[in-house]
């Protein structure tokens, strides 16, 4: 078993994730089988493999083509405040977060 | 009627029929067929009906239409659509209005063509069945009882039922080309970066592309014309410029070099799909196509592979799911127990299982064994392709090991249902352009797709293949 209670946990809380008990231990044991497949990478000697972090060449990639840096028009402030969950323009509403 | 885009232009030039009211034929059936395939979500009959008429203006006025004029699409609900209600398959975004259009949905209407409505999928494109939709599974109109595909299920499946002429969905790992197979149409994902990104909500920024369902290869060569480019609005998109695909598609395939890598063919693949793609290999072999096996060393590590690095991108993407700027709030008792109630509410457990795999192989102490690893064999899974491409033209694998599947027949087990993902993750590791072309039928009617992969901006070559397949009776095998 390469996953723990605690290990969910854990990684729940650093994702904001609320989980019910039931989520939790779903979640531990199927999280424990998928790591221990993606174990296979192991067999792999990666020394002096470049990671890919991306697909894309260097010719292609996003610093060959810079776009000028223009101002252009965006007015959609209204529409975006309109659909928000709790929203008092021009700012979004969120719990209270510092105490007096 | 079996409309085509060719059909679409033809009716609208000699007057036939009107955009308009070849607009209303297509709600009509969609009003017939979705309560039973659940293929839309949302329909936007204002904005169709409008864009109908300034199609039918110009026919009025006698002046050249657009590309795609007239032509009714649907579009996968993970694309932002101005004004119109965009889900990503999710309830946390239930009641999400876009204040913008994606660049691809720009393009389809700048060419003419006529936005139906968002078509069903799994939730955030994580999936390959369309059973993690919150809204409720999609009906395979190829093959009544059982599974789409995935994610991009409803717009394979709006196509297939004749619900759309063209639609677009988005492919991570297989979400174009699986639900093609499974509904037995044409289904294509180009290059990473061919196609803007700009507007689709991300899943996994490295590996997310938009692509075409049609009913012809002809028409899905026509789409990607439209929707390909260069966008400033995304950085990832290629300046490589974009040819004619209709015309380079009709183009003949005699003599090109066809790649078998062994390593698609090994355990795990359904007999019957195994009788159809060899039967597959055969008639190309038939056209004058030349075959060579290629080895693919790396292929059994794909799965892992993706696994890692579309988890991880996920579990970042997701983290704007806070309950504050746009989708769904639950209250707790501060600003962490609201993110925490919001995000543990509105997600489904596939999104669920994959930010807590995501954010576990992305954490402290277990990045470099896991991400950084996968990071380093998806290097090897590329290396794999580019040496077969010096040998090859394309190569030619299966687009699932697996017919469509019935419902419900395999949620049970995530690992299996990831498992089957392995013949088109690889493709999308390496950023290559994929097609899946129907290729026959097993017994009881379940459609078979055929896999084609090319070099990096070679879709030309993908395009010409599976349209010499095509034209040849791919699809009666």
């Amino acid at each position: 078993m390469k996953i723990s209670r605690e290990d969910v946990l854990r990684v729940a809380d650093l994702a904001y994730l609320e989980l019910s008990e039931a989520e939790i231990e779903t979640y531990r044991t199927q999280l424990d089988s998928i790591l221990e497949y993606i174990g296979k990478l192991n067999e792999l000697d990666t020394t002096g493999v470049a990671p890919m972090a991306q697909v894309l060449s260097s010719d292609q990639a996003a610093d060959a083509t810079l776009r000028e840096d223009a101002v252009l028009p965006c007015d959609v402030a209204g529409d975006v405040l309109r659909h928000a969950p709790d929203p008092e323009p021009p700012y979004f509403r969120v719990p209270k977060v510092i105490e007096r | 009627m079996n409309w085509t885009i060719d059909g679409v232009r033809d009716s609208l030039a000699g007057k036939k029929i009107s955009a308009r009211e070849l607009t209303a034929e297509f709600y009509k059936r969609i009003e017939a067929r979705n309560p039973e395939l659940n293929a839309f979500l949302a329909l936007s009959p204002e904005r169709a009906y409008a864009q109908a008429e300034r199609v039918d203006a110009l026919v009025a006025a006698g002046k050249p239409l657009p590309p795609l004029a007239g032509v009714p699409i649907a579009i996968k609900d993970v694309i932002s659509t101005r004004g119109v209600r965009t889900t990503c398959g999710s309830k946390i975004l239930g009641t999400y209005m876009p204040p913008y259009d994606a660049t691809a949905v720009e393009k389809l209407e700048a060419a003419g063509a006529v936005l139906l409505g968002k078509t069903n999928c799994d939730e955030f494109a994580m999936g390959s069945s369309n059973e993690n939709s919150a809204y409720g599974p999609v009906g395979n109109p190829a093959a009544p009882g059982c599974v789409p595909g995935g994610s991009s299920g409803g717009s394979a499946a709006a196509v297939a039922a004749g619900l759309a002429v063209a639609a677009l969905g988005t492919d991570t790992g297989g979400s174009i080309r699986q639900p093609g197979s499974f509904c037995g149409i044409p289904a294509m994902m180009g290059s990473y970066g061919r196609v803007s990104r700009y507007g689709l909500i991300a899943f996994a920024s490295s590996l997310d592309r938009i692509g075409p369902f049609a009913t012809s290869v002809r028409d899905i060569a026509a789409v990607l014309r439209v929707i390909a480019g260069r966008d400033p609005r995304d950085s990832t998109s290629t300046t490589d410029p974009v040819p004619d695909y209709t015309a380079e598609a009709a183009k003949p395939v005699k003599g090109l070099r066809l790649g078998i890598p062994k390593e698609y063919f090994g355990a795990g693949m359904d007999f019957g799909v195994r009788q159809k793609i060899a039967a597959g290999i055969a008639l190309f072999q038939s056209l004058g196509c030349e075959l060579v096996e290629v080895a693919m060393p790396h292929t059994d590590y794909a799965i892992a592979t993706y696994y890692i690095i579309a988890t991880a991108e996920a579990s970042s993407n997701l983290a704007r799911y806070d309950g504050v700027r746009f989708g769904l709030r639950v209250n707790g008792d501060s600003l962490v127990g609201m993110y925490r109630k919001t995000r543990g509410t509105g997600f489904g457990a596939e999104v669920k299982r994959r930010i807590v795999l995501g954010t576990y192989v992305l954490s402290a102490g277990y990045y470099d064994a896991y991400y950084l690893k996968g990071q380093k064999v998806r290097t090897l899974i590329a290396q794999d392709f580019q040496k077969a491409f010096t040998q090859v033209d394309a190569i030619l694998t299966p687009t699932s090991p697996v017919p469509p599947f019935k419902l419900g027949e395999r949620t049970a087990d995530p690992l299996q249902m990831y498992l089957a993902d392995i013949y088109t993750v690889t493709g999308s590791l390496a950023g290559l352009p994929g097609i899946s072309v129907p290729c026959g039928k097993l017994s009881g009617g379940l459609p078979v797709g055929l896999q084609i992969f090319a070099p990096a901006f070679a879709e030309v070559r993908a395009l010409q293949l599976a349209q010499a397949f095509e034209l040849a009776g791919g699809a009666n095998l």
